[in-house]
């Protein structure tokens, strides 16, 4: 375990550990996005998959417990890191210019942070609802069925005229959700690309390609997931598939 | 032309240090950078007073010596040029220019803009070599190796070691370097018996010197005056990725 741990601790092993932990949860934003776009083909579909999920209680919670550990490895790894990268450049520059690296590169150690209290208010909003007007838990029907409000749920959660709080609130929230998207959509083109060559899967033939990859897929998660709120907003999903 | 520069003065490792302002009257603009301070050195000489310390050699942009930052930007920030082949006529009359040595602890100014960068020296020599047989010549051309293989490993071969990427990241990360240094034997047939034990060795060393890590910034590649690619980083890392799964400890 010695060579491990040397590893484990050496700086390309903890961009390996974020890399691997980032590709994890990539995946799962990837999943997660698919599974909510159901939204658009109505109450029913997204309904029946939000029981799906919910219908093994076991499966859940492995799964949320390891994206759970994956989040504090990543976030770990990335503190560790920031901290050498601290103490490599005791003084800074009186003058710096960038000549190639990216706004998104230049702001993982920003957005990072701001993700994760996006996470934390996703889930007291959408999961637990603490932070939602009305959020409607699924519940055993009388037939035995297990019955899920997921529609009905994210309908109110970005809908303006939801009883029990204010335009000007939800308003924020949706803003606070899109911002967030762009963010995600930064951070994951960023490390999606850094990925490739923390792992060791460079080669010039492919560089093209895995950086169109990441743009590629950063664009389709933003598109995808501020897609959600946007319909509430635009009247797309609530009333016509609702109630 | 005549220019204002804003130099960093440090009389040694444990100075504090601090910007000096200086005038450069009449520099011409087919001086290098490096002739334009020598002439503003004269003058401090003449004046009785300490001249700017920096690092020079070859002045042909091929030793690695010099090298420090002129307005935020490693040897000057012109593609694939070294601050000894940086030319007047990149600037225009009037320019104030703020001039600092490398930054990175792994780097100690020794005086003004002259740094120590003995560090890298010691990564080489924790696994940049290769084995060899010894005693009477090989035939020429004895080892096949393929013009792509050839064009890669020169590639990297091309560092001269100068600390331009570690001054440019914004992590001072020493990965394109060590990178460099790795993969110039990695990718040779000569390079294959040290391969998986000189990628842990030269790593560690880098760890450390005190190096901070990589965040693909690419700042590196950018303003290397040999234009290594960054492309050296991920293959390092893929080796020492592969020299863990292989169980090999150094």
């Amino acid at each position: 375990m010695n060579w491990f741990m040397r590893f484990a601790k050496s700086t390309i092993g903890l961009k390996i550990t974020m890399a691997i932990s980032g590709l994890v949860l990539f995946a799962f934003v990837i999943g997660h996005m698919v599974g909510n776009l159901q939204v658009f083909l109505g109450a029913s579909a997204l309904n029946h998959y939000a029981a799906f999920l919910q219908s093994e209680q076991l499966l859940l919670w492995i799964a949320r417990i390891v994206l759970l550990v994956l989040v504090v490895v990543h976030i770990w790894s990335s503190v560790v890191l920031t901290l050498r990268a601290k103490v490599a450049r005791p003084q800074g520059y009186r003058k710096w210019q960038s000549k190639a690296s990216t706004y998104a590169s230049r702001t993982m150690r920003v957005s990072g942070p701001i993700l994760l209290l996006f996470i934390i208010f996703h889930l007291l909003h959408l999961t637990i609802g603490s932070v939602h007007p009305d959020l409607q838990h699924c519940a055993v029907q009388a037939s035995g069925d297990l019955q899920c409000f997921a529609y009905q749920n994210v309908s109110a959660a970005f809908s303006l005229s939801t009883a029990g709080t204010t335009a000007a609130i939800q308003g924020g929230i949706v803003a606070f959700y899109i911002v967030a998207m762009l963010l995600l959509g930064m951070h994951l083109g960023h490390g999606a690309y850094s990925m490739f060559r923390t792992l060791g899967l460079t080669n010039p033939r492919y560089d093209k390609m895995a950086r169109a990859f990441a743009t590629a897929v950063a664009v389709i998660i933003v598109v995808g997931n501020c897609s959600i709120p946007l319909a509430v907003l635009t009247g797309l999903v609530g009333q016509a598939g609702g109630h | 032309m005549n220019l204002t520069l804003h130099v960093w003065r440090q009389k040694g490792p444990s100075d504090v240090g601090q910007f000096q302002t200086f005038q450069a009257t009449g520099v011409s603009k087919d001086q290098s950078f490096l002739e334009m301070l020598d002439v503003v050195n004269d003058k401090l000489e003449l004046a009785g007073k300490d001249p700017i310390v920096f690092e020079h050699d070859c002045r042909e942009g091929i030793c690695g010596c010099c090298g420090f930052m002129v307005n935020g930007k490693a040897h000057g920030g012109q593609p694939e040029t070294t601050v000894c082949q940086l030319h007047m006529r990149s600037f225009s009359d009037g320019d104030e220019l703020i001039i600092e040595p490398w930054r990175s602890a792994a780097f100690p100014v020794v005086k003004d803009l002259m740094v120590d960068r003995s560090a890298f020296d010691r990564i080489v020599q924790a696994g940049g070599y290769v084995s060899v047989r010894t005693g009477s010549a090989q035939d020429a051309n004895a080892i096949p190796i393929s013009k792509e293989i050839a064009d890669r490993a020169f590639d990297s071969a091309a560092c001269i070691g100068c600390g331009a990427c570690v001054a440019s990241c914004p992590n001072a990360s020493a990965m394109l370097f060590t990178g460099a240094k790795i993969n110039h034997l990695g990718l040779l047939p000569q390079g294959q018996v040290e391969r998986f034990s000189r990628v842990q060795a030269m790593t560690q060393q880098m760890d450390a010197e005190g190096f901070g890590p990589c965040s693909n910034h690419e700042e590196c590649e950018a303003y290397c005056p040999k234009g290594i690619p960054v492309e050296v980083i991920g293959r390092m890392n893929g080796d020492l990725l592969k020299a863990q799964l292989r169980g090999r400890d150094s």
